[in-house]
C-alpha cells in the first residue's frame, strides 16, 4: 500500500512544481546550466553507445540469416527498425536514467542532506519549481540526443556491415529506406518525451524526499535509478500497445 | 518580538514539545537550550514553519502566523533570515553568489546595487578576499560568516540561526556569537538562537528559555541561569569541570 503513497506524493510534487515560478532572470540560467549538464554532457556516452550498438544489431542480423531466399536488404532493413523504434528511444533512456538519473538524485539528495533546500524554503523560494522545472525544461532538448542516436545507431550499422562484409553499402542503404513508415518515427518520438519527463521527475522524487546522510545519497540513487527504469519499461509497454498494435 | 501561545507538536506517537508559551524580544538574542533531543530543533523548525504545530498559536508582531494565507507566508518569508547548523550554503554557487541569493530572488534592484548591497554585508561580517571563492574552498568560520551575510542581506526583522557555532574552535564560536549579537542590536532584530554550548549562553544570553523533554522549564537571561537553584538547570550549566570550578569561585567569592 506504501507505493500509494509514494503515487500521490509524487504527482502533488508535479504540481507544486507548476506552482509559484522562480524568477524568470534566475529560471533562465537554471535551465542553461541544466542544459548542459543533462543534454550536453551526455553526447558523447550517446553517441559512443549508439553507434556500437547499432553496429551490433547489424552483425547479429548478418550472423543469424542463414537462408539465400532472404533479401540482401534485410540488414539495412532490421537495423533501421530496431534503432528508431527500440534501441534509440527505449534502451538510451535506460542508460540515462543511470547517468542523469543518479546526478539528479544524487545532487538534490545532497542538497537535501545538507539542509541547502530547507534554506530555500526558509527563504520563500518554491524549492520544487527551483529545483525541478529547469530539470524538465531542460530534457525537452531529449529528443535532440535521441535523434543523435538514431542517426549513429543506423551509422554503426553500416559501417559494420558494409566493412565487415556482411552486407553491401547498395543493399544496406536500400533496406533503411525499405518499408518506411513516418508514424514509426512520430511514434518514438512520442515515447522520447514522455521519457524525459519520467527521467526528469522520477530522480527528482527520490532525491527531494530522501531521508538521512550520504549513505543513504548512495541508496536514493541506486532506487531511484531502478524505479526510473521500470518506469521506462511500462510506459514503453502501454505506448506500444496504444500506437502500434 | 516573537510569541508563542502554548505551541505543542507530535510525530505519530511521540509528543517532541508540549504547551510551549514564550515571548522572543526585538533587539535582544533569544537563546533556546536544551539538551539533544529536548526538542530545540523541532520548536524551531515550528516557528520557521517548516512543521505545522498541533496546536497553540505564533505571533510574529502581533501578526498571527498562518500558513494557509500564502501572501501573508510570502511576506513573513522575506523577513526571515537563518543561519543552518551546517551553513546550507549553496555548493555550485560562489560566496558572492551565495550571500546575492536572496536579493536576486527577491529584490527589484539592478545587478550593480545587488552586488554593492552584498559587498556592504561582506564588509558587516568581515569577510576577506572570498569573493570568488566556493564553499568548499572556506573554512567552516569563514562559511558561518557567509551563511549570516546571506541571512542578513534582505534586512530582515527575525534572525534564527542553529547552533551557529558548532563545529567551530571556542575562539571562532565566541566571534561568531558576538557578530550574532553586533549585528541583532545594530540592526534591531529579534534573533533566536538554538544552541547548548555554555559559551554562548554566558557571551550572549540576554534571554534564554531552557527546555527539557519538550516542555519549557526555565526562563531568564546569562546571569540569572548561574543562580538559580532549579536541579535540572544546574545539572545542564555545570555539567563542564569548567563551569562548577566557576561555581565553586562564586562561592568562596561570596
Amino acid at each position: 500500500m506504501r507505493i500509494f503513497f509514494h503515487i500521490g506524493r509524487y504527482f502533488l510534487m508535479i504540481n507544486y512544481t507548476f506552482t509559484k515560478f522562480t524568477k524568470w532572470s534566475v529560471l533562465k540560467k537554471l535551465i542553461i546550466q541544466e542544459i548542459d549538464d543533462l543534454i550536453i554532457g551526455s553526447i558523447w556516452i550517446v553517441a559512443f553507445m549508439s553507434f556500437l550498438v547499432g553496429g551490433v544489431v547489424a552483425i547479429q542480423t548478418a550472423l543469424n540469416i542463414e537462408s539465400p531466399f532472404l533479401p540482401g536488404n534485410l540488414i539495412g532493413f532490421a537495423t533501421r527498425q530496431s534503432v528508431v523504434l527500440e534501441f534509440a528511444p527505449t534502451l538510451i533512456s535506460i542508460i540515462m536514467a543511470g547517468k542523469v538519473g543518479s546526478f539528479i538524485t544524487s545532487s538534490i539528495g545532497t542538497m537535501r542532506v545538507t539542509e541547502q533546500i530547507d534554506a530555500l524554503e526558509v527563504m520563500g523560494v518554491n524549492s520544487f519549481n527551483y529545483l525541478i522545472f529547469p530539470k524538465i525544461i531542460s530534457l525537452l532538448l531529449y529528443p535532440f540526443l535521441i535523434t543523435l542516436a538514431m542517426f549513429l545507431g543506423i551509422l554503426g550499422g553500416y559501417v559494420c556491415s558494409v566493412y565487415a562484409g556482411f552486407s553491401t553499402s547498395f543493399d544496406f542503404i536500400q533496406g533503411i529506406q525499405l518499408d518506411f513508415k513516418v508514424f514509426h518515427v512520430v511514434y518514438a518520438y512520442i515515447k522520447t518525451i514522455l521519457f524525459a519527463f519520467i527521467l526528469a521527475t522520477i530522480p527528482s522524487y527520490h532525491g527531494f524526499f530522501m531521508k538521512g546522510g550520504a549513505l543513504e545519497v548512495g541508496k536514493a540513487s541506486n532506487i531511484s535509478f531502478v524505479w526510473t527504469s521500470i518506469v521506462i519499461i511500462i510506459i514503453n509497454f502501454v505506448v506500444t500497445q496504444l500506437l502500434l498494435s | 518580538m516573537i510569541k508563542v501561545n502554548n505551541i505543542s507538536k507530535s510525530f505519530v506517537n511521540t509528543q517532541v514539545i508540549s504547551n510551549i508559551s514564550a515571548t522572543f524580544e526585538k533587539g535582544k538574542t533569544n537563546l533556546i537550550i536544551g539538551q539533544s533531543g529536548s526538542g530545540k530543533t523541532v520548536l524551531m523548525k515550528c516557528l520557521l514553519g517548516l512543521y505545522d504545530v498541533d496546536n497553540g498559536e505564533i505571533f510574529f508582531d502581533e501578526k498571527k502566523y498562518d500558513k494557509d494565507n500564502i501572501s501573508n507566508m510570502s511576506n513573513l518569508r522575506k523577513q526571515i533570515g537563518m543561519v543552518f547548523q551546517g551553513s546550507a550554503l549553496f555548493d555550485s554557487m560562489t560566496v558572492l553568489d551565495n550571500i546575492m541569493f536572496p536579493l536576486r530572488m527577491f529584490s527589484s534592484k539592478s545587478e550593480s546595487d545587488m552586488i554593492s548591497r552584498a559587498k556592504e554585508v561582506i564588509k558587516r561580517v568581515d569577510l576577506k578576499d572570498s569573493d570568488d571563492k566556493y564553499p568548499s574552498e572556506i573554512s567552516g568560520g569563514m562559511k558561518k560568516r557567509v551563511a549570516i551575510a546571506r541571512a542578513i542581506v534582505l534586512n530582515p526583522k527575525y534572525l534564527f540561526c542553529d547552533e551557529p557555532n558548532s563545529g567551530l574552535d571556542p575562539k571562532t564560536a565566541i566571534i561568531i556569537d558576538k557578530l550574532i549579537q553586533e549585528i541583532t542590536v545594530e540592526y534591531n532584530i529579534t534573533t533566536i538562537i538554538n544552541t547548548h554550548d555554555m559559551n554562548s549562553v554566558m557571551e550572549i544570553g540576554d534571554k534564554i528559555i531552557f527546555l527539557v523533554e519538550g516542555k519549557k522549564i526555565w526562563e531568564g537571561n546569562n546571569q540569572e541561569i548561574l543562580n538559580t537553584d532549579d536541579k535540572l538547570i544546574n545539572d545542564f550549566v555545570y555539567s563542564s569541570e569548567i563551569f562548577k570550578k566557576v561555581k565553586l569561585s562564586q562561592k568562596k567569592k561570596s
